[in-house]
């Protein structure tokens, strides 16, 4: 649907986006994700044809956004980071420009103007000034306007910012509808967000592609769970002296101690995590002591996140290679 | 296009300037009309057009100075940007809405003319053409205006400098007697107003490359123009002056003469303004 070839754009000295490629299909949901000023919104605007390239190409559905904008835009919605919305103006009004300058006359024009705010829950809204809307139905508004004209990919930059808990959940529960029907870019940098709502993740920081899959592959590709959590029904001098005969431990660290439990955080530093486990468990066994906890413990995408963002990180080959 | 000049009109006839420019507009020919036409009884309404002239030193800005800028301040630059339309398409459906307001008094102007026909002799086709000109005029500094508008987006900025343009324009033959008319004034002069053109066409298109070679070219000819004959220097800068002075060219109407020189230098400069307009919006996009 999207490909993104050799993209690269410069400020000036400054370098926003470095030869950044990829391919989005159809019919997902995409995170596009990043700490600020990794290059997000410039990435964003650049395929939708608010900015210009330095160098490299975008295709959308098969059109070049420089070459042919017309046709490549009617394919793309866009919500920019700050909902482009005329205050004076009401919704009703505001997504009738919208809609006749993406093309749509007469019936199919009010059809669609309807259909959209009703999708996005503002049709109560329609007549009121845009300046007297609360945050939340401004960008439902924006998400609104671009979804005219049927667009096949709609692109969100940071739809869920400045808002409130209970907004948040709209709006992704908004993103989670639209992704039915819809392939849906949208940029944030809130782990969870992405997380909880994408089908895909693009990461990308310092302007360039650091990792593009799933969020359950790019935990399990880029952090391998390294601890354990473990609780016995034994005194901790004794865990710590069955701990002691196995392998590939690297330190055991005392987490809580009440009514007969311990509970303790082993330090792994072999790379099998199961091997270990089943060891722990056979050196548990054979001393006839009860384990009630033996659990690997799964590092979070946060924490991949900031081993990604980081600029001190040195590269990883397994990142080159996820790297799409 | 279309989309853009009905959203331009409907938010122009939404917002209080615009009534404030009709209402303007409509004070000052009114207040001529009624001292020539009324109390002194002189049948020629091209002169309150004439003396109304000054009129669009605050007018024009008033119109023009939110169009571009107030897209910037909202950030509503982006959503057209977006849109599957041209900035070309953008800039006319913004200029034409433009137009329609400010047609819009010109129409309850035209029939001025007709009301003192009913009460004297009056010379309609001097009265008419006189009209169009000041239409073109118009349209004209509107031009302008809209292109100084999208070099910012601070409203009072752009109607300050609009303010500026116009005034600067409108007194450039009385200024043209005082400037200097040796034909060494006037090379230098033209020096500094070829640096200042490179500079805006660097700053318009971001081509370096186009501005100094446009620059040194313009200064070359100059230069070897003035070492061949500096006498056709003499007098160079009052006359560029006149010749640039959208005002003097109404005035020609004024006085009975239908010059079509002017009608197409109207034109001309109406085009270049939008071109350099759509050059700044474009801009926006290279940055």
């Amino acid at each position: 649907m999207i490909e993104i070839e050799h993209l690269t754009k410069r400020y000036g000295a400054v370098t926003a986006v470095s030869d950044l490629s990829l391919t989005i299909d159809s019919g997902q949901i995409y995170g596009f994700l990043g700490p600020n000023g990794a290059g997000k919104s410039t990435t964003m605007n650049i395929m939708t044809g608010c900015l210009s390239a330095t160098a490299g190409k975008v295709h959308i559905g098969g059109y070049d956004i420089f070459e042919e904008p017309r046709q490549a835009k009617k394919l793309i919605g866009y919500l920019p980071e700050q909902p482009p919305l005329y205050l004076n103006e009401s919704p009703r009004e505001y997504l009738r420009f919208v809609g006749e300058a993406k093309g749509l006359r007469g019936e199919a024009l009010g059809v669609q103007m309807d259909a959209v705010m009703e999708q996005t829950g503002i049709t109560a809204m329609a007549n009121r000034r845009i300046a007297a809307l609360s945050k939340g139905y401004r960008q439902r508004l924006g998400i609104a306007q671009a979804l005219l004209g049927d667009p096949q990919v709609v692109v969100l930059d940071e739809p869920t910012v400045g808002l409130d808990p209970i907004q948040i959940i709209e709006i992704r529960d908004l993103i989670r509808d639209l992704g039915r029907s819809h392939t849906v870019i949208f940029s944030s940098h809130i782990l969870s967000e992405v997380q909880t709502v994408c089908d895909q993740i693009i990461m990308i920081a310092h302007g360039k592609l650091a990792a593009f899959d799933t969020p359950e592959n790019l935990e399990r590709k880029l952090l391998t769970p390294s601890e354990i959590a473990l609780t016995a029904l034994a005194e901790p001098g004794q865990v710590e002296r069955l701990l002691s005969a196995v392998p590939d431990i690297s330190g055991v660290e005392l987490r809580g101690e009440e009514d007969g439990r311990t509970a303790v955080l082993v330090h792994v530093s072999g790379q099998d995590i199961d091997l270990v486990c089943k060891d722990i468990f056979l050196a548990f066994a054979g001393a006839n002591t009860v384990l009630l906890e033996l659990t690997p413990k799964k590092a979070s995408l946060e924490e991949v996140f900031l081993e990604l963002s980081d600029p001190a990180a040195p590269e990883e080959t397994e990142r080159e290679e996820d790297a799409r | 296009m279309t989309a853009v000049f009905r959203h331009e009109l409907r938010g122009n006839f939404h917002s209080l300037t615009t009534y404030l420019f009709g209402g303007c507009l409509l004070a000052f020919i009114g207040l001529w009309a009624m001292m020539y036409n009324l109390q002194a009884a002189v049948s020629n309404f091209e002169f309150v057009l004439a003396n109304s002239c000054l009129a669009f030193v605050v007018i024009v800005p008033i119109l023009t100075m939110r169009t571009v800028a107030e897209e910037r301040r909202q950030r509503t630059d982006q959503l057209l940007y977006s849109l599957p339309i041209t900035t070309v398409q953008v800039v006319l459906g913004k200029y034409l809405a433009l137009l329609a307001v400010y047609a819009v008094p010109l129409c309850v102007i035209a029939i001025y003319p007709l009301i003192f026909a009913q009460f004297g002799e009056v010379y309609l086709p001097t009265s008419y053409g006189s009209l169009f000109a000041f239409f073109l005029l118009g349209c004209a500094l509107l031009a302008a205006g809209m292109f100084l508008s999208s070099l910012t987006e601070n409203q009072g900025f752009a109607a300050g400098i609009s303010i500026a343009a116009i005034l600067l324009n409108y007194y450039s033959v009385s200024l043209s007697e005082y400037v200097s008319s040796t034909s060494l004034g006037s090379a230098v002069t033209l020096y500094v107003l070829i640096i200042l053109l490179g500079l805006l066409i660097k700053y318009v298109t971001r081509n370096e490359n186009l501005a100094w070679g446009i620059g040194f070219v313009l200064l070359a000819i100059t230069l070897i123009a003035y070492w061949l004959n500096s006498a056709a220097f003499e007098g160079l800068l009052p006359r560029i002056m006149t010749q640039l002075s959208l005002f003097e060219r109404f005035y020609v109407f004024v006085n009975g003469v239908f010059d079509w020189t002017a009608v197409v230098y109207y034109a001309s400069v109406i085009a270049f303004f939008l071109f350099l307009t759509v050059q700044s919006m474009e801009k926006r996009r290279y940055n």
